[in-house]
């Protein structure tokens, strides 16, 4: 789960890392009233789970209360790569001499937290990292032995930081921050840019968090962060009835047990020359209730013109499988075509009360090959 | 031969007093796996089905002389199982259990390393060796006994290669779903090293998809320390990127984790990627004929 900026900076605050005062706000008055409260200029900020704010104009600097109520009202509402503004923060602005980069990512190929620093902040690492690899400082932390203070030390030495009083600074910051990466299970914590001001002191001057969705039972806080609304609603639909379900833009709704077998079906529909409308995976043990909540939420994307379910059953049985399908059928009035193939655990016995329910809009086929066929076809007739 | 599970292995269910440790622990004991232990803390002195169950893994192993567990306990109990299970001298773990935590898998995962200890999973399916153990969920009446050693990130794709496999005639020494999460206890390139030393498999299936790096550095692996043909299949070539798809561990990171960089990449070392299941299959059946 991705968190916020103004999230990600009340956790950095939690952890002792210095952040800028800030308010947040969701209408114009509420953003003049913030600057008023603030005093001095401030920085009106989008508030999105995406990157790339700055230049879509969703950051601006306000001198005077006023100027921060009519930013406010350009930015929210703004779109964003597909993301609505519906929230601003409000954050008193810095005099930067400096900007460095610092974070802490879940690093799955060596399979230990990695710290990277580098003095090329304010940009895109990804671009630091293959314009000047010798520019970024990188170093593991071992899980089991966890961070000790001389690796703060080794970043801002290998990074060239000169002055004294930095130095102890982002060796300090570097510290909490790792404190946070395992206190909050992060997957990422990225402090973009870390600023020094003109009065010689480090902060944070943006926060990027992603924690970890398997975690989250035991960070409620966490947990609580997580904003509905900004999420597809057919996603947020899906969470409630746990289905594992990804909006994707085609026509063809797939279906599938597993999300292996679901990612190569949403592949094969795309192979023989159609645009898949979803991923949705009912999981591993799928039972008639499931199969009902997944066609729901599928049904619901008005782009969906035909629909393919591929089960291979193991765990899951393809006779209740065919029991979910023609229980939604009964319930809801769904007249899109449907393409099933059953094979595996119970296929002869789900394939025969399907073909005895004999409904019009039902289609069987004997391979995912064929059935993806059938689909793309269905799809583009209707 | 076959690898990490067969006729020497004697199976502790840790969580087998549970509905599902319990359905799929007696699946496994019918198949003719040693089922010869559950634990689970409280109900030692108790059995499911004639095999015992103890408190602690710790008297499973000194009363039954179990080498090899299968954890069925739930998420925020499985790290503390597994360390149990290494405590007691266990030497295979399989991990069924979903949703263990990635930072209790980092640790687990530098704790297992240390001491020689193998773990297949979190998040996966188990370990099959046809005509000699199942030790997991894997249905066994999709796959026979032969030559072709599989390993996957999921489950019930590696069933439907294994389908696709037996209508050609094709038989597996050992079918290992390593699971679909970031870290997992063994990675490809482990189990591909098996593989390589076992003695029944000739060829290898690797089913990918999307996230990490595990397919690249086992294309490395492949093109420098195996003498036996590989053939893969990568999912999620129309994945988006930054969206979790369904497996914790299949996600598109900024631009790294991509299908494409996969394929590409065990392209370069010769390894020829099936464009579906299918065609992954075909392209097995091609390598026996020859």
């Amino acid at each position: 789960m991705d968190l916020y900026e103004f999230q990600g900076k009340e956790l950095f605050r939690r952890y002792g890392i210095p952040v800028s005062e800030g308010r947040l706000a969701t209408s114009p008055a509420e953003a003049r009233d913030a600057a008023q409260e603030l005093g001095g200029p401030v920085v009106v900020k989008a508030q999105v789970l995406t990157g790339g704010r700055g230049k879509a104009g969703g950051i601006k600097l306000a001198e005077t209360p006023s100027d921060a109520e009519a930013h406010a009202a350009e930015i929210l509402g703004m779109d964003i790569r597909g993301h609505t503004v519906r929230k601003v923060w409000i954050e008193r602005a810095s005099d930067i001499a400096r900007e460095y980069y610092l974070s802490i990512t879940f690093d799955r190929g060596a399979k230990k937290p990695l710290l990277m620093f580098t003095t090329h902040g304010g940009v895109d690492i990804e671009e630091v990292a293959a314009l000047s690899p010798d520019a970024l400082v990188r170093l593991h932390v071992d899980p089991l032995e966890g961070y000790h203070p001389w690796q703060g030390r080794r970043l801002v030495y290998d990074a060239g930081i000169a002055d004294p009083g930095e130095q102890k600074q982002i060796a300090a910051i570097v510290e909490r921050l790792y404190e946070a990466f395992v206190g909050c299970e992060a997957m990422l914590c990225e402090v973009n840019p870390l600023i020094v001001t003109t009065e010689g002191e480090v902060r944070a001057l943006d926060s990027k968090l992603t924690v970890d969705d398997n975690a989250l039972y035991r960070h409620p806080e966490l947990a609580e962060m997580r904003d509905v609304a900004a999420a597809d609603p057919l996603e947020t639909l899906a969470r409630e009835k746990s289905v594992t379900y990804v909006k994707l833009d085609g026509e063809v709704g797939v279906l599938g047990n597993g999300a292996g077998l679901t990612m190569s079906t949403v592949d094969v529909v795309t192979f023989v020359g159609g645009n898949p409308a979803n991923f949705c995976d009912l999981g591993g043990g799928g039972d008639a209730q499931g199969v009902v909540d997944a066609l729901d939420v599928i049904t619901r994307d008005p782009q969906v013109r035909s629909i393919f379910f591929n089960i291979f059953g193991g765990i899951t049985r393809c006779d209740e499988v065919a029991r979910g399908i023609l229980q939604a059928l009964g319930q809801m009035a769904i007249e899109l075509p449907i393409v099933v193939r059953l094979d595996g655990t119970n296929a002869e016995e789900g394939r025969r009360l399907l073909e005895e329910a004999a409904a019009a809009n039902l289609h069987a086929e004997a391979t995912m090959l064929d059935g993806a066929r059938r689909a793309v076809e269905l799809a583009a007739a209707a | 031969m076959a690898i990490l599970v067969d006729a020497e292995t004697r199976l502790v269910v840790q969580g087998l007093t549970g509905s599902e440790g319990r359905f799929h622990g007696l699946r496994n004991r019918a198949y003719g796996t040693q089922v010869v232990a559950g634990v689970t803390p409280g109900k030692g002195g108790q059995d499911v089905d004639g095999i015992p169950v103890f408190d602690t893994v710790g008297s499973a192993v000194s009363s039954t002389g179990a080498n090899t567990s299968m954890i069925f306990v739930p998420a925020p109990f499985a790290a503390d199982a597994v360390y149990e299970a290494v405590d007691a001298g266990i030497d295979t773990i399989v991990c069924i259990t979903e949703g263990v935590p990635a930072h209790e898998m980092l640790r687990i995962h530098a704790y297992l390393h240390a001491r020689g200890v193998i773990m297949v999973g979190p998040n996966c399916p188990g370990v099959l060796s046809p005509g000699k153990a199942n030790v997991g969920i894997i249905p066994a009446e999709i796959f026979r006994e032969g030559s072709v050693g599989l390993v996957s990130r999921s489950g019930t794709l590696t069933y439907q290669i294994g389908h696709e496999l037996t209508q050609l005639g094709l038989g597996s020494s050992t079918i290992v779903g390593i699971g679909g999460d970031p870290v997992v206890g063994s990675s490809f390139v482990d189990v591909l090293a098996l593989f390589e030393a076992d003695a029944q498999t000739e060829q290898v299936v690797m089913v990918g998809e999307i996230g990490g790096d595990e397919e690249e550095k086992a294309a490395a692996f492949i093109g420098a320390a195996m003498s036996k043909p590989v053939v893969a299949y990568i999912a999620g070539f129309t994945a988006p990127p930054g969206k979790t798809m369904g497996h914790a561990g299949a996600i598109i990171s900024g631009s790294a984790g991509t299908a494409q960089a996969k394929k590409d990449a065990l392209e370069a070392r010769g390894i020829r990627v099936g464009t579906t299941p299918t065609e992954t299959a075909q392209l097995v059946a091609e390598l026996t004929r020859v």
